[in-house]
């Protein structure tokens, strides 16, 4: 068995336990689901009434719109915008100490949460996103998409997505190591991952300077860019530039990661005794 | 020099430490957890690391397995600088830090050891060989399948002990891994172990505040304290440096005022029964016939000093310098 192989074998181990771990909170899902669906309804409705006033608004009918709101409910959790994440547990790890015993081990640091929140975001993205999708889709008239193919480069979106959105939070939990408490950061990251996505509002329904910025952060990469592949906003050789744009900000943020890490890990000391 | 496995020298670990002393006003002041330490462990070695509380001892582990980087002097396991090569240093060590767990909590125990295979890259035949000894030993066949949220602390530390061993390290360091264990799995644990060591000869460092754990397990002893070395050596020289006293118990016809006998003093009487105490080193022959040719004697018996003893006075000896 070739090191590469090895290596690969362990990190989905990694991805694969985390998914079984999250399969383990049964109740946990089962009101998240709900949870999800209440939220969809609120927005279908709230977007029913906008659409109703400005057709058209951001370049979406009012059918997109709507499949745009039950992608979002879909998505939420995987995305971990607003909070959910691995980066709890680790800021936790950071503040007792019990991240040490990461650092022992023969596996890398980023690389491993990266697996561990992969294999939660698959769990995610299934258990807390096909129900609201269909009920979405049976309830609300969706515009879904014919094509096989555009669900599959949703999905590659989606993976993008889930990297770049990691990659922001492993910066937020690793401030921990200064900070200590690091659940300041970690509001503000969910405030801004809440707002940047696209999750309340389309970034195209923000106008001028301010809805270029928006649709430039990295956030965006996490709803915003699969639902429009969705909604087949982008093709060809569109559909390839966005995901460049993801992951050029996938590869930008976890270089940040890998710096910040080295750093804490060299300079910074392993709480408690 | 080759035989030695851990080196230390003169190893330091100085840590800054920020306090507010009033609105918006900080001092900094640094805490010598380790203040330069020398030694060496050989290979196959068992040896206790014992101290009061806040020595240095967790502080020096943490160098040990390279996830502190020390503040000064020179540090080498298996050849290896920890902290400049943690992962590949990694592969070598075996940890059990008694207060947190590398197991996943949420999931059967079973699964972390399988992670441990991938993680370590453990050949699936000596994988299979590991756990079986270690199941057997560690009596952890019923635990397997149990999340490990649900374990209890005994039964979670024996699991995590098996943990640190499924990849053979040439090195194991335990820090308190008989914390909060009753007296049957701390049997078990240490029955483990001494087989580990005489068997694989692997090098163990353990680290307890209970002192059974040592006389039981290591024939060497190192006491630190304020991050200096106290003591290096025999479990039994402690009784020396620690200028212990064994106890001569007598009993005599009838109650009488202390006795008066050179080299002992009488330190308790009740009733026809005294308590003389003289230092360990010195021969008791002499005292017990310095006494029966001048008392009314009827009985006597001679109490070892015990380590427990030994080591609070040391302790308490440090406090006050
Ligand atoms: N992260 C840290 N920041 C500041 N000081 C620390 C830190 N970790 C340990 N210390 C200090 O270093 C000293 C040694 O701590 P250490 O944990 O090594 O003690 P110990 O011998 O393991 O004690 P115990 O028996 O209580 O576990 C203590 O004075 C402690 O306060
Ligand atoms: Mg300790």
């Amino acid at each position: 068995m070739s090191v590469r192989s090895g290596r690969f074998r362990l990190y989905a181990a990694v991805a694969g336990g985390n998914f079984r771990r999250f399969a383990t909170y049964r109740t946990a899902t089962l009101a998240g689901v709900f949870t999800n669906t209440v939220f969809g309804v609120i927005l279908a409705y709230t977007y029913i009434a906008l659409w109703d006033e400005r057709p058209g608004l951001g370049g979406y009918d009012q059918a997109q719109a709507l499949t745009y709101v039950w992608l979002g409910q879909a998505l939420l959790m995987a995305m971990a915008a607003m909070g959910g994440g691995f980066e709890t547990d680790l800021m936790e790890r950071i503040r007792t100490g019990d991240v040490a015993v990461d650092l022992y081990r023969p596996a890398d640091l980023q690389a491993w949460w990266l697996a561990s929140d992969l294999g939660r975001a698959a769990f995610h993205l299934l258990g807390r996103g096909v129900v609201p999708m269909i009920f979405g889709a049976l309830v609300f008239q969706l515009a879904l998409p014919d094509d096989p193919l555009t669900w599959l480069a949703t999905l590659l979106a989606v993976l993008l997505g889930v990297v770049v959105s990691f990659a922001l939070r492993y910066l937020v939990a690793l401030s921990a190591f200064w900070l200590l408490d690091g659940a300041g950061v970690a509001q503000v990251s969910w405030l801004a991952g809440t707002f940047f996505s696209g999750l309340l509002l389309p970034l195209h329904v923000f106008p001028g300077a301010l809805g270029e910025a928006a649709r430039a952060l990295p956030w965006s990469a996490l709803l915003q860019v699969p639902a429009d592949v969705f909604l087949g906003r982008h093709t060809g050789t569109g559909l390839l530039a966005v995901y460049a744009f993801q992951a050029a900000w996938a590869a930008a943020l976890l270089a940040l990661g890998r710096l910040l890490q080295g750093l804490a890990t060299r300079r910074v000391v392993v709480q408690g005794g | 020099m080759t035989s030695d496995f851990i080196t230390l020298d003169g190893v330091e670990k100085v840590f800054d430490v920020r306090r507010r002393t009033g609105f918006l006003r900080r001092e900094r002041h640094q805490v010598r957890a380790v203040d330069g330490i020398t030694f060496q462990v050989p290979r196959g070695e068992m040896v206790g690391y014992i101290g009061p509380n806040g020595a240095g001892k967790s502080t020096t582990i943490k160098m040990l397995t390279g996830i502190l980087t020390p503040s000064g002097g020179r540090l080498r396991v298996a050849g290896i600088d920890p902290a400049r090569e943690r992962t590949r240093l990694a592969r070598h060590i075996g940890v059990v830090f008694g207060q947190r767990t590398t197991l996943w909590w949420d999931l059967p125990l079973i699964d972390s050891y399988r992670l441990m295979r991938r993680m370590y890259r453990i050949p699936d035949a000596r994988y299979a060989e590991n756990l079986d000894r270690c199941v057997e030993l560690l009596d952890l066949a019923a635990l397997l399948e149990v999340p490990v949220r649900q374990l209890s602390l005994g039964q979670r530390m024996r699991g995590d002990i098996a943990a640190a061993l499924l990849h053979d390290p040439e090195v194991l360091y335990l820090d308190e891994p008989t914390i909060g264990l009753d007296v049957v799995s701390k049997a078990k644990v240490r029955g483990f172990l001494r087989d580990l060591n005489a068997g694989s000869g692997t090098t163990v460092l353990l680290t307890t505040h209970d002192l059974t754990d040592i006389e039981q397990l290591c024939r060497r002893v190192m006491v630190i304290d304020h991050g200096r070395l106290m003591y290096d050596g025999p479990l039994d020289g402690l009784h020396e440096v620690g200028q212990s006293e064994r106890m001569l118990v007598v009993d005599l016809e009838r109650e009488l005022p202390p006795l008066e006998v050179e080299s002992a003093r009488v330190v308790r009487t009740e009733g026809p029964r005294q308590w003389l105490a003289f230092p360990a080193a010195a021969s008791a022959a002499p005292l017990v016939a310095a006494v029966a040719e001048r008392y009314p004697l009827v009985d006597l018996s001679v109490r070892e000093p015990d380590i427990e003893a030994v080591i609070a006075k040391m302790y308490a000896d440090r406090g006050t310098s």
